[in-house]
């Protein structure tokens, strides 16, 4: 598998496909309903691309699938040419809440899936590592503070870390800054989009916030529920690196207005 | 907020005109420090105590003086500085009261640890604790006694049978604190069963487990004395049993006063333990806990 990386005009990477999905369907057979219809979906390596839609559109299930937490009633899962069967190292997941232990140290949360895998040993040999991860996200000196005195944003920079400590090929983002606030949710976007171009990191990110979508992304799945399909994948040419700025930029405009109208037109309810 | 309506830019006050600072009320039992509070309460009780007393509203026989009450404490506490037999019988307690807080904490955390983690121990043992816990678990005391004799295993018995229930009520709540996305976490790192309950849920727990222990010290004293009320031997119970017996009321009064101690010493200790384990939960531990 390439890692090289090419290009588009506008700078979106091109690189070789890092997770394929296909045909990928949920139905829970408790009440027969149909989460996640017929998905196909491909990532390149170095892209990132964020998956919209109202609730119940089945972009949880989807991202628990890819996760390897839950197992598709059909189709085919498949990273770096492996089979998704199960919770992978190669896959680095965050969510909403950042989730840090209070009785762990900033950098032993941020160790802790190295400990879980391979023991305390391994996790203090990654000391380095983590570090160097905590001063790239901008926490150098907090090594040592306990997550009560880490401020919301903070606490979502030690996940990131955290996320990223294993070295995943991919990164699996559950909402991971819609607990913020406004000004520091922008921001922290900002931060991912750099982390992820210096990690060169293939990201799917699952939002509720167009702008956030638009702002991050490569590429846009929307989604529509009833049954959880994807509708339409709209591709964001602004160019890279994306800046605050460009949300002001009549082409962010269109783009927003353009998925909005197409989550609109899903609903019939 | 206070910012804006205190500018106190000199220039600008014109504009404004006045500042509009104003006293902000604050209720008087607030600007009262608690020992102050406290010792307050305790004089009224006293005095209320003394004037029901030395008045002849009660009879002494019922209830002595608080005067009466201290000579006693007074009368006891050489007895147990001086290695009395008073001190014999309080050892023999604490001894009840530590063994039975001791396997009340090994068996409470094993039950807590079946019913909370596994579903076999949720489903098919959780029915028959709680119905054992509805009884009224000081009625076992003449059986445990009969079973295990008049020594001191019949009331460690009773005070860890006491003990138990609240330990195990609070492990299985606090296996189950943890919330979707640390157990979500933990599959993701692949973590086993053992390094999700270790690693993540007895920790995450320790506050409702900390709480089931301290109400079991406070069952255990209970089970202890109840023992030895109900099946004699040695310990400070009987001391009590015996001093009611003979209408002793000041000797009674400062028995139970001393037993007190005992009890809020261990109450302490856990409590003690409790803050430097579950140091990241300090801010809600404590007297206004609730």
């Amino acid at each position: 598998m390439s890692t090289a990386l090419a290009y588009t005009e506008t700078g979106a990477p091109l690189g070789a496909p890092v997770y394929e999905l296909n045909r990928v369907s949920k139905t829970y057979a408790r009440n027969l309903v149909v989460a996640l219809e017929d998905v196909d979906l491909t990532l390149r390596h170095g892209s990132f691309t964020s998956v919209i839609g109202s609730s119940g559109c089945g972009k949880s299930t989807l991202l628990k699938i890819m996760a390897g937490l839950i197992p598709p009633s059909q189709g085919r899962v498949v990273l770096q040419g492996e089979p998704v069967t199960g919770p992978r190292r190669d896959i680095g997941m965050m969510f909403q809440q950042a989730t840090l232990f209070p009785w762990k140290t900033a950098v032993e949360n941020i160790l802790l899936p190295i400990e879980i895998r391979d023991g305390k040993a391994a996790a203090k040999a990654a000391l380095p590592r983590a570090n160097k991860l905590l001063d790239i996200v901008g926490l150098k000196g907090f090594e040592n503070v306990y997550p009560n005195e880490l401020s919301g944003g903070m606490a979502q920079r030690a996940s990131i870390c955290r996320m990223l400590i294993t070295e995943p090929a991919v990164l699996l983002l559950d909402e991971p800054f819609s607990a913020l606030d406004e000004l520091s949710r922008d921001m922290m976007n900002m931060e991912l989009q750099r982390i992820c171009r210096e990690q060169d990191a293939t990201a799917f990110l699952v939002t509720h916030s167009i702008q956030e979508a638009v702002i991050l992304s490569d590429e846009i799945v929307v989604m529509k529920p009833r049954p959880g399909r994807v509708a339409e994948i709209v591709k964001v040419d602004l160019p890279r690196p994306r800046t605050l700025e460009m949300m002001t930029t009549p082409k962010f405009g269109e783009i927003v207005e353009y998925i909005r109208g197409q989550l609109d037109k899903g609903e019939d309810m | 907020m206070t910012d804006l309506t205190n500018n106190p830019s000199s220039a600008d006050s014109a504009d404004y005109g006045e500042d509009t600072v104003w006293v902000q009320e604050v209720a008087f039992i607030d600007s009262v420090p608690r020992w102050i509070a406290m010792t307050f309460v305790f004089l009224v009780f006293i005095g209320t105590w003394q004037v029901a007393t030395s008045f002849g509203f009660v009879s002494p026989i019922i209830l002595p003086t608080p005067l009466e009450t201290l000579q006693d404490m007074i009368f006891v506490g050489k007895n147990l500085a001086t290695g009395g037999y008073m001190l014999t019988s309080l050892w023999i307690t604490v001894l009840e009261v530590l063994y039975g807080f001791a396997l009340a904490i090994a068996i409470g955390f094993t039950l807590g640890v079946l019913v909370g983690e596994t579903a076999f121990g949720e489903k098919a043992v959780m029915p028959y604790l709680v119905a054992i816990d509805t009884m009224p678990k000081v009625a076992f005391a003449p059986l445990f006694v009969a079973w295990l004799g008049f020594g001191i295993e019949s009331k460690v018995a009773l005070a860890a049978f006491i003990a138990t229930f609240p330990i195990v009520v609070g492990t299985a709540a606090g296996l189950h604190a943890a919330d979707e996305n640390a157990r979500m976490l933990f599959k993701t790192m692949g973590a086993t069963r053992m390094q999700t309950l270790i690693k993540m849920k007895l920790p995450t727990g320790l506050p409702q487990i900390f709480t089931g222990l301290k109400i079991g010290a406070v069952g255990v004293m209970a089970g202890a004395i109840t023992g030895e009320f109900l099946g004699g031997g040695k310990g400070f119970g009987e001391l009590i049993r015996v001093a009611a017996s003979q209408l002793n009321t000041p000797r009674v009064f400062s028995l139970i006063l001393y037993l007190s101690f005992v009890g809020l010493a261990l109450y302490l200790v856990v409590q003690f333990a409790q803050r430097k384990i579950v140091f990241w939960h300090k801010e809600r531990v404590g007297s206004h806990d609730g």
